[in-house]
């Protein structure tokens, strides 16, 4: 099988500041990686420079075997609901066909074809009864299906998705990750999170980004990336992940 | 009171305000939703006091100040605009620094322009009433292409103001959309300069799609609402001012300004009388 995404030597960052160090990433079109990593290691500069959004300072990037812009294409980016103007006048079948608009060039009205997948898309998140609701009326997690929903709408090869349960409660989370689960039978998924506890129960593989990106597409988090992520000790880190290989003292220092 | 309306109505100057009431809140409506949703007041409010240098000019090259000022509203739509996409930081201060310089040149260009200075202060504080037949030609060009504008890239429009990020992921062309977008701001700025003059023109401009945004949840409607609003607003402004003989520009703004804090309270109030509902069928 050949990977949906592949990072070679990649320096990232803005101006002066490099945020991403020598980034080497590859992703096979059946993965579901959750990334973790401290706040400011870089998850956000790593999900920008995939999306085309950061130009990368040395390296080579390429999604679908084009470079990020074009490759872009096949991403369907999920970013964070709290980002969303809850009193923005739209109904969640509008949201949904935004998904469709790289389809559907300037000047032309989206077509049956392109409500069709979006009523589609709306079905694979089981809110299709609801598409003619304004999204303020909706909970956080409701919000965050439709949000995936107008990712499944431009009928990605990847998906990537931004701390996908942050302001959701842990339920609703549950079958978040669970629908995410059977969309990983048609993509690729790559979520970025701060919850380790919560996505080492769904994700297949797990990697670290802290500056530099610690993944070797296994599930294990072992004690080094540990070490290398968080340069200080923070509590609960070692709580609730199967397969842990932690040093000693690294233990000690996380029961601090 | 009726007569004397009804009377106001035979002269030429009184039918050709109505007339531009209506053709500056259709341009008024359709556009200050996008500002309002798009959060761009402020970029707004830059756009038309820098327009005031377009004004200036009118009067040191003796053309018509309404074309000056459509051409450096225009110019300044379009260097804020790229200012606020290509700085990462900062750019507000930009926008308030191009601000004012605008201002300043409007003032320096009017001190150096010989002859006789009238009606400078409509430009600032508005005047309906002085509305010229070129000028109402102007504006009904200026709302046709505004219409034709929105209709052809509603649905780009939408999701540029919704979601800017995952519009540029779709591979639209957001840089140029948002130039088009800013443009069409600097347009209707110019055309309200006439109505309420340029101080108050971020007054008009939001009220009528705030008030809409809390009652209405679509953006087709948003904007009808707003342009029915806006309509309401100058011309109940304009009748007012005639009859107590007041500065028309202001009537509209108070009017509209107490419009938009009834209709906030009204919303609150019947918020809590809602929820106050819903908490009494629970304990039943």
């Amino acid at each position: 099988m050949q990977d949906v995404i592949t990072l070679r030597h990649v320096w990232a960052g803005y101006e002066d500041d490099v945020v991403l160090e020598d980034i080497n990433f590859s992703v096979r079109p059946d993965d579901f990686i959750g990334l973790i990593g401290p706040n400011g290691g870089g998850k956000t500069t790593l999900m920008r420079v995939l999306l085309g959004l950061v130009k990368p300072m040395r390296g080579q990037v390429s999604i679908m075997g084009k470079p990020p812009e074009l490759g872009r294409e096949h991403i369907g980016y999920v970013p964070q609901i709290i980002d969303f103007d809850r009193s923005f006048p739209i109904t969640l079948f509008d949201v949904v066909r935004m998904g469709r608009l790289g389809y559907r060039k300037l000047f032309h009205r989206y077509n049956a074809q392109d409500n069709e997948i979006a009523m589609a898309a709306l079905g694979d998140v089981e809110m299709a009864s609801l598409k003619d609701t304004p999204i303020g009326e909706l909970s956080g997690g409701q919000r965050q299906r439709v949000l995936i929903a107008r990712a499944l709408a431009s009928q990605p090869q990847i998906l990537l998705l931004d701390e996908p349960t942050s302001s959701i409660d842990p339920k609703v989370s549950t079958s978040i990750y669970e629908l995410l689960q059977r969309l990983n039978e048609r993509m690729a998924i790559i979520l970025v999170s701060h919850d380790m506890n919560a996505i080492s129960s769904y994700v297949k593989t797990i990697g670290c980004v802290s500056r530099k990106l610690f993944y070797h597409a296994e599930k294990a988090v072992t004690a080094q990336m540990l070490e290398a992520a968080y340069q200080c000790p923070i509590d609960l880190i070692a709580h609730g992940l199967p397969h842990r290989h932690l040093h000693d003292h690294v233990q000690e220092e996380a029961a601090l | 009171m009726i007569n004397t309306i009804w009377s106001a109505l035979q002269y030429g100057f009184m039918q050709n305000a109505l007339i531009t009431a209506a053709l500056v809140s259709i341009a008024c409506g359709i556009i200050g939703t996008y500002v309002v949703l798009k959060r761009i007041v402020f970029l707004s409010g830059g756009v038309a006091h820098a327009a005031y240098g377009g004004i200036g000019l009118g009067y040191l090259l003796k053309i018509p100040p309404l074309v000056s000022a459509l051409g450096f509203s225009l110019l300044a739509s379009f260097s804020m605009a790229w200012v606020h996409r290509k700085t990462k930081e900062r750019s507000d201060t930009i926008i308030g620094v191009m601000w004012a310089l605008g201002m300043a040149l409007g003032i320096i260009f009017v001190d150096l322009a010989s002859g006789y200075k009238a009606d400078l202060m409509s430009y600032l504080f508005g005047s309906i009433l002085a509305v010229s037949q070129l000028e109402l030609l102007l504006m009904a060009v200026m709302d046709i292409l505004i219409i034709i504008m929105v209709a052809l890239f509603f649905k780009e429009f939408l999701a540029l103001s919704f979601d800017e990020t995952f519009t540029t992921i779709r591979n639209v062309a957001v840089d140029w959309l948002y130039v088009i977008l800013v443009g069409m701001i600097g347009l209707t700025v110019v055309m309200m300069m006439r109505v309420v003059g340029l101080i108050m023109v971020i007054a008009l401009l939001t009220i009528p799609p705030a008030i809409s945004n809390m009652f209405v949840k679509d953006m087709k409607k948003m904007m009808v609402m707003s342009i029915l609003l806006s309509l309401v607003f100058t011309t109940s402004g304009l009748l007012v001012s005639y009859l107590i003989d007041l500065t028309s520009g202001a009537v509209i703004i108070m009017i509209s300004g107490i419009a938009y804090l009834l209709s906030y309270v009204g919303k609150n109030l019947y918020q809590i009388y809602k929820n106050r509902q819903a908490g009494v069928e629970v304990h039943e």
